[in-house]
């Protein structure tokens, strides 16, 4: 990857994904006290990226259980009945945001990662980050070349 | 750039298509004639706020768009057809046209709109045409009320106008055979245009054109045009009824409230009395059409104080009644719904049964829904637990989807609901 | 209907597709170039992005105080989404259509990759139809 290259606004983007969902699972069937609690924990992160100015997109995707994997015949028409890895982590939903530094994009993913779910803990979901190419390279990831774990505090 | 104020915006797009008709009467290209009538309408947004509106705004309009009508065709001359080149010979002067004040303005925006709703067209393209040249909205309002980029809805409405350029309809209103179909599609677009602006915002879609609003415009002008129709009458009063529940159908967390929990209070009472009185007139006219029959529904909602007070006898014969015009399976669930509401949940479910062999409501999600609704009135938690999950996991809506959750965990939670 | 077309690959693949001619990559991404420019004229693109590589992938979650903690490491065999498309079409299988012409791509020899495209439909904000 070519040397930092932010956008001409002077932020970058990123996209942030909920990786979270396995094949046959359905809605949550939690208490409808933390249902509510989830609902509107996502919908004022919505809203406070929206006046933040940093939300570009922000959607949620069906279910696994209406997932086709589709690759093309050789005469280019869709073969449609691909099957997924059974242990395949699907998208859930994801957020890009337009960020002043990278420090800003794990900020919020760490906000996601720290929903309410069941019982009012937080989910502490894993949220992958990914820069929209042309943003900067993580900078914890520079020097790092076979460490079994890195983490950083910020 | 000054902006344009509203009143002059206002203008603009009410005379949008009656330019648009002049125009496409004198140079028969609908094409050309929709992007010269876009530059017109530029032009105006640009130099009216300095130089104030013209005495003859609808003037002023047809003769700028003229004018880059006869640029494009000079440029185009050699592959013009026959009729044009007639027409060019006649209109090679830039003077206005001298019957500007007398053109027959109203027909030809009826005339568009018929073109616009076209079958040969999708909805989608129908849509996007008709919000550009009969609504005045612009590409940029359009995509931003689609959510998809100003070029992507460029190139839809571009496809759109050559759809109808190769269908070869004519620029007129339909002949009287076609006229009952005709009529029906321009009402099933105005129809989807106001379903489109059913959306929750979370305050971050705010700057999207209302659909729903922009729908009940058009309509009204519709119902302006053809006063005696009463289907059309139908649709205006049923989209004035529907959104007057628009306050209360959402709540402080966005959340979707159904008809029956709504604080009726939050109605709009002004668009009800219009929408009953607009129907009144309607129905007095002899054997009412769908879009009556479903404004009627709306009305016997909208006249009941509570939902306890809804006349649900009346409400269950007007379902039968569209039953037997169309065998639409959403009627056939609503009317499921009314049979529980007067006969018992036991009937409204049986009626569901027969639902479940029906191929248009495989996959989709209001079947379960309602089961569910229905069992949860028998009081069957357990089973209506289980048919909202299910529900839930087909609905492609968001709000939707999470009105459907929290139903479910209602049920299973102890404690019964306050 | 909104469907979302994922391009998916490992971080071994990225480095065979690194290591492919210039002239290959270059096909490649034209031909995708090329698929976006028709599919804005069909009225149907929404939105593209190509990711950075997913060397540059990190996961984040909250620290007990809640601060992020990042962790930058994966199985070998993890699919990580190289890109993705996002499409409004008039029913499900124009998106699967779409999804075999991104799979089509051409690789090393202008050989159609093939690669699997995963197909999801995008949830919508619409309430609900007229309630």
């Amino acid at each position: 990857m070519s040397a930092t290259r932010a956008t001409m606004e002077g932020t970058m983007k990123y996209l942030l994904m909920m990786n979270t969902m396995r094949a046959g699972q359905g809605v949550p069937q939690w208490p409808i006290h933390d249902l509510h609690a989830h609902i509107a924990f996502m919908r004022a992160l919505a809203q406070d990226l929206h006046h933040a100015g940093e939300l570009v997109l922000a959607e949620g995707l069906t279910f696994p259980d209406q997932a086709r994997l589709v690759r093309a015949a050789s005469d280019g028409t869709p073969i449609t009945d691909g099957v997924f890895p059974e242990s395949k982590e699907f998208l859930a939903g994801f957020w890009i945001v337009d960020v002043a530094a990278p420090e800003r994009a794990y900020a919020i993913a760490a906000r996601i990662s720290a929903a309410p779910g069941p019982g009012g803990a937080p989910l502490d979901m894993p949220i992958e980050v990914r820069p929209v190419a042309g943003a900067p390279p993580p900078e914890m990831l520079r020097d790092v070349e076979n460490q079994p774990t890195a983490t950083t505090k910020r | 750039m000054t902006p344009l104020d509203p009143a002059a915006g206002h203008l603009l797009r009410d005379l949008a298509p009656q330019v648009l008709g002049a125009v496409i009467r004198r140079y028969r290209d609908f094409s050309a004639a929709e992007d010269a009538v876009q530059e017109a309408l530029f032009a105006a947004a640009l130099q009216w706020p300095q130089q104030g509106i013209p005495e003859n705004p609808r003037a002023w309009l047809i003769q700028v768009a003229s004018r880059r009508m006869t640029d494009h065709i000079r440029a185009e001359s050699a592959r013009r057809r026959r009729e044009t080149e007639v027409a060019l010979d006649a209109a090679a002067q830039l003077a206005p046209p001298p019957d500007a004040a007398a053109d027959p303005a109203e027909d030809d925006t009826l005339v568009l709109l018929f073109m616009c709703c076209h079958p040969a067209l999708t909805p989608a393209s129908a849509i996007a045409l008709t919000l550009r040249a009969v609504g005045g909205l612009t590409t940029a309002e359009i995509a931003r009320a689609f959510l998809v980029p100003e070029a992507t809805m460029a190139q839809r409405i571009s496809r759109a106008k050559a759809a109808i350029k190769s269908s070869g309809v004519p620029f007129s209103l339909p002949a009287a055979g076609e006229r009952a179909q005709r009529l029906a599609a321009v009402l099933h677009v105005l129809y989807l245009v106001f379903n489109e602006g059913y959306v929750a915002t979370a305050g971050t879609q705010v700057l999207r054109p209302d659909l729903s609003t922009e729908a009940i415009r058009l309509a009204r002008a519709l119902h302006r045009l053809l006063p005696q129709d009463a289907e059309v009458a139908g649709l205006l009063t049923l989209l004035l009824l529907t959104d007057s529940r628009r306050a209360a159908r959402t709540g402080p967390g966005e959340e979707l409230i159904p008809l029956d929990r709504q604080d009726r209070a939050l109605w709009d009472r002004a668009a009800i009395s219009e929408g009953i009185a607009l129907l009144t007139a309607a129905l007095s006219r002899g054997a009412a059409g769908p879009y009556q029959i479903q404004a009627a529904i709306a009305a016997v909602h909208a006249e009941a104080a509570r939902a306890e007070e809804t006349d649900w006898p009346q409400i269950l014969a007007l379902y039968e009644l569209l039953l037997r015009m169309s065998d639409n399976p959403m009627v056939a669930l609503n009317r499921a719904i009314a049979a529980a509401m007067v006969h018992g949940p036991a009937a409204g479910l049986a009626l569901l049964d027969a639902l479940d062999r029906d191929p248009r409501l495989a996959g989709h999600h209001r079947l379960p829904a309602v089961r569910a609704h229905l069992l949860e009135m028998l009081g069957d938690r357990v089973a209506a637990i289980r048919h909202y999950e299910s529900a839930a996991d087909l609905t492609l809506s968001l709000p939707e989807r999470n009105y459907l959750i929290t139903r479910a965990a209602r049920l299973r939670s102890p404690t019964p609901n306050p | 209907m909104r469907y979302m077309l994922l391009m998916t690959g490992t971080c071994a693949g990225v480095d065979h597709y690194r290591a492919w001619s210039e002239k290959d990559i270059q096909a490649h991404f034209a031909y995708l170039q090329k698929l976006n420019r028709e599919l804005t004229g069909s009225g149907e693109f929404v939105a593209t992005a190509p990711l950075a590589p997913p060397q540059q992938a990190l996961t984040v979650r909250a620290g007990k105080d809640g601060a992020p903690v990042t962790d930058g490491v994966f199985p070998e065999s993890k699919e990580f989404l190289l890109g993705y498309w996002i499409v409004d079409v008039d029913c499900p299988e124009r998106a699967c259509a779409i999804a075999a012409r991104l799979s089509a791509g051409p690789g090393p020899g202008g050989v159609p990759t093939n690669m699997p495209i995963e197909v999801r439909q995008v949830m919508t904000a619409r309430t609900a139809d007229l309630t």
